[in-house]
């Protein structure tokens, strides 16, 4: 019933800005569906193949910013072959033919050519941001496009992409009279850029909030850009090698201290640690640092940087920062949120379950945790969950696969245990070590709020997956490697996988004939197979175990892009 | 004691397991050995095996091994992330950290690893043991004073450069090969004898 007009409603929907919020305001009524999907802007998509564009474009027609994302979490380890799907292309193309007014594109796990790169710039005049994050497929000539047509572009955000063929004349293609940028991430890019094109374009763009440079920046080119841009909240150096007696090294520390808003840190991808007391001005006020492409920052220099960084709230870092770093870290920032831990590679350099019980210690905020570590144990994960409750995100890596506990020996069970049972708020896990059904039951016994769970190496029978399919009812993305979990596990509440987004499953237990039969119950499921080498016909054996399975909820069917290698049965 | 075989000890047995199962494997699940993996990443028979009497004797002779076999996606780590670590891995390596070292009058050169030094004395200790000579005292206005022995190296920019000058860091980036000069050619670079 709807006592107010429709404008006064859709008011009050401005302020429901979460899309999880809005889709449940959708559903009270159908006038409130329709106010909503016409005022509706901003749309994420979790799995591209979930829904078709033209059916999104249908439903939001005000549509202004779209997030999507493509590709399977495992993609990002190599278990995907490289022409699986998510190409962005038919979605761009459908926005183009309908005239939404596009300015946003966020994109995740997605291929994106530079044909489309080139159209979705010529198709949308108000574009203003483009986000790709672990995308592949383009070369820079896609940039060029995006720089040259997209006139009010505010924000080119690239991460963690591998780009092909670099030349470094796309900076050039961005007009003169673009003065909007706000974001400008080109951090992962190889090769060689235009300096000159680059300090121009810093000294028109007056909004500049957030720079992150390449390797191909010297140091006398940053403090050039510095100096254009004092206001920069978010830094990403390039290249930090220079002689600290150097003229060019002394200006570029007068200048960092000139450059009082710099509340975040990153890249160091080429670095000469003497050259690190520039920086200590600036750590004082960061509230975010990642270190972790900066393997030249180790040992004493790192804790002595650390150690300027008391406002800290994000840091990412690789291992090399050692236990005894962590307990520097645990000391110092006791405004840490999250916490990423990455494996440097390095043989003697590792952290261990010291580490992380100084931090859970030291840092009473954490609540994201990524750790990459030499070994843990029970006793370790229990005084961490003692010390800490909040975990939202709790993603903990072994490096040795299947490792138990080295002091009593005894599977990680209980340190896991302990750790869902004590943080009632936990949403995303990964397990690693050794591990049997118990921690299963455990964690569908106390992960109530558990929304993606990733499991490798783990559990003994089929109970394991079932504890968790039964118990964790929030559950959205499960995906699972080398576990020993069949056909029962995967067949017993076939109607749990429409409440969910997707469902991986590779080197398991399960078999051919039970996916068909899975399929076969859930018409809106598509189940595939994804088959290499050849490993499988047609006709062959239900019993015939399958290599990699990919299933997720879908109101479209099965795709019509699969390549020859993936079967959706 | 005879007694013992009938206790049934298995019963009353701790065990992580739910009660009435069996825990008949032994610590390692998958024989790593299964994990074959080609050049595209892409991997061929199955790399779990339950373990069943047989395999389980089989797999304690392989258990242990000292490195596990690698296997396709683990450590969960980004392709991204791992190329451009690996990238500045092989780049430090092809960069010089492995210089030849040669020392005049000497009939050979020799090749020393510079990352495993720490710092200019320990370098130079090792050249002075390596070639059995002495450098003088390093001083930044004067070089090497006291030895007709004088360290120098080439940069990058295949200048000949005194060894000493600049942060070890730096030097270590920055330094193609080693040249320990002596006598008259040495003077040139600051060799006060």
């Amino acid at each position: 019933m709807n006592y107010f007009p429709d404008e006064v409603i859709e008011h009050v929907f401005d302020f429901v800005t979460s899309q999880k919020d809005r889709n449940a305001v959708s559903l009270v009524c159908k006038s409130w569906y329709k106010i909503e999907r016409l005022s509706r802007q901003s749309v994420f998509i979790g799995n591209c193949y979930a829904i078709s564009p033209e059916r999104v474009i249908g439903r939001f027609p005000g549509l202004k910013s779209l997030t999507l994302k493509g590709k399977p979490h495992f993609a990002d380890f190599n278990l995907l072959p490289y022409d699986w799907g998510g190409w962005v292309y038919p979605w761009v193309e459908a926005l183009a033919k309908s005239r939404v007014g596009l300015e946003e594109l966020r994109l995740k796990r997605m291929v994106v050519s530079d044909d489309c790169l080139e159209l979705l710039s010529r198709s949308f005049v108000n574009f203003k941001s483009l986000v790709l994050v672990s995308c592949e497929g383009f070369t820079t000539d896609g940039l060029a496009a995006i720089a040259a047509n997209c006139r009010y572009l505010r924000e080119l955000d690239l991460q963690e992409i591998e780009v092909d063929d670099n030349r470094g004349q796309w900076i050039s293609c961005f007009p003169d009279s673009c003065t909007s940028l706000v974001s400008l991430n080109f951090s992962c890019l190889k090769g060689e850029i235009n300096l000159t094109a680059l300090e121009r374009l810093v000294a028109r763009s007056p909004n500049l909030k957030s720079l992150r440079l390449n390797r191909a920046v010297p140091l006398d080119t940053l403090q050039k850009l510095l100096m254009r841009a004092p206001q920069l909240v978010d830094l990403g150096i390039g290249s930090f090698v220079y002689d600290p007696s150097s003229e060019a090294y002394i200006k570029l520390k007068a200048t960092l201290v000139k450059c009082k808003s710099i509340r975040s840190l990153s890249g160091f991808l080429e670095v000469v640690p003497c050259c690190l007391s520039a920086i200590h001005p600036v750590c004082q006020n960061l509230t975010s640092l990642n270190l972790s492409y900066a393997p030249g920052i180790h040992g004493n220099e790192l804790i002595k940087l650390i150690r300027f960084c008391r406002k800290l709230e994000r840091l990412w870092i690789l291992d090399s920062i050692g236990d005894r770093g962590l307990g520097v870290v645990a000391f110092t920032c006791k405004e840490l949120q999250e916490l990423r831990v990455f494996p440097s590679g390095v043989d003697n350099a590792a952290v261990t379950e010291e580490g992380l019980v100084a931090i859970s210690a030291g840092c009473p905020k954490l609540h994201s945790l990524l750790y990459f570590c030499q070994q843990m144990t029970n006793a370790a994960l229990i005084t961490v969950a003692k010390n800490n409750s909040n975990f939202t995100r709790f993603r903990l890596c072994i490096l040795d696969r299947e490792k138990p506990d080295p002091v009593t020996m005894q599977p990680l069970d209980e340190g896991f245990g302990a750790i869902v049972q004590s943080c009632k708020r936990l949403r995303r896990l990964s397990l690693s070590g050794l591990l049997t059904d118990q921690v299963f039951l455990y964690i569908g016994m106390y992960a109530e709020q558990l929304e993606m769970l990733s499991i490798a190496f783990a559990g003994n029978s089929d109970k394991g997956m079932l504890y968790v399919l039964n118990g964790c009812k929030k559950l959205r993305k499960l995906e699972i490697r080398d576990s020993p979990f069949g056909n029962t596990a995967l067949l017993t509440d076939v109607g749990k996988y429409e409440t969910m987004r997707s469902l991986w499953m590779s080197s398991c237990e399960v078999t051919l004939g039970g996916c068909q039969t899975l399929a076969k119950k859930m018409p809106r499921l598509n189940v595939e197979i994804i088959n290499e080498d050849d490993q499988m016909e047609f006709s062959l054996d239900d019993r015939q175990k399958v290599g990699k399975m990919y299933l997720y909820r879908t109101l479209v069917g099965p795709r019509k892009d699969a390549p020859d290698f993936v079967w959706t049965l | 004691m005879a007694f013992e075989r009938d206790l049934n000890l298995e019963a009353t047995e701790l065990r992580l397991g739910l009660p009435g199962t069996q825990e008949s494997r032994s610590n390692k699940r998958s024989l790593p050995d299964m994990n074959i993996v080609d050049d595209q990443g892409h991997r061929s028979g199955s790399s779990r095996v339950i373990s069943n009497a047989s395999d389980a004797t089989k797999s304690e002779e392989e258990t242990t091994p000292p490195s596990k076999t690698q296997v396709v996606g683990w450590p969960p780590i980004r392709s991204y992330r791992k190329n451009s670590l690996q990238a500045k891995k092989s780049e430090a390596e092809a960069s010089g950290i492995y210089v030849k070292v040669s020392m005049d009058g000497a009939p050979y050169l020799r090749k020393i690893h510079l990352n495993i030094y720490n710092d200019y004395p320990e370098l130079l200790k090792a050249l002075e043991d390596m070639f059995k000579f002495k450098v003088g005292e390093y001083s930044e206005s004067e070089g090497y004073n006291g030895s007709e022995f004088v360290p120098t190296y080439e940069d990058k920019d295949g200048d000949w450069m005194l060894v000493g000058d600049v942060p070890w860091e730096m030097f270590i980036t920055s330094c193609k090969r080693l040249r320990v000069m002596k006598g008259s050619e040495a003077r040139g670079l600051g060799c006060a004898v």
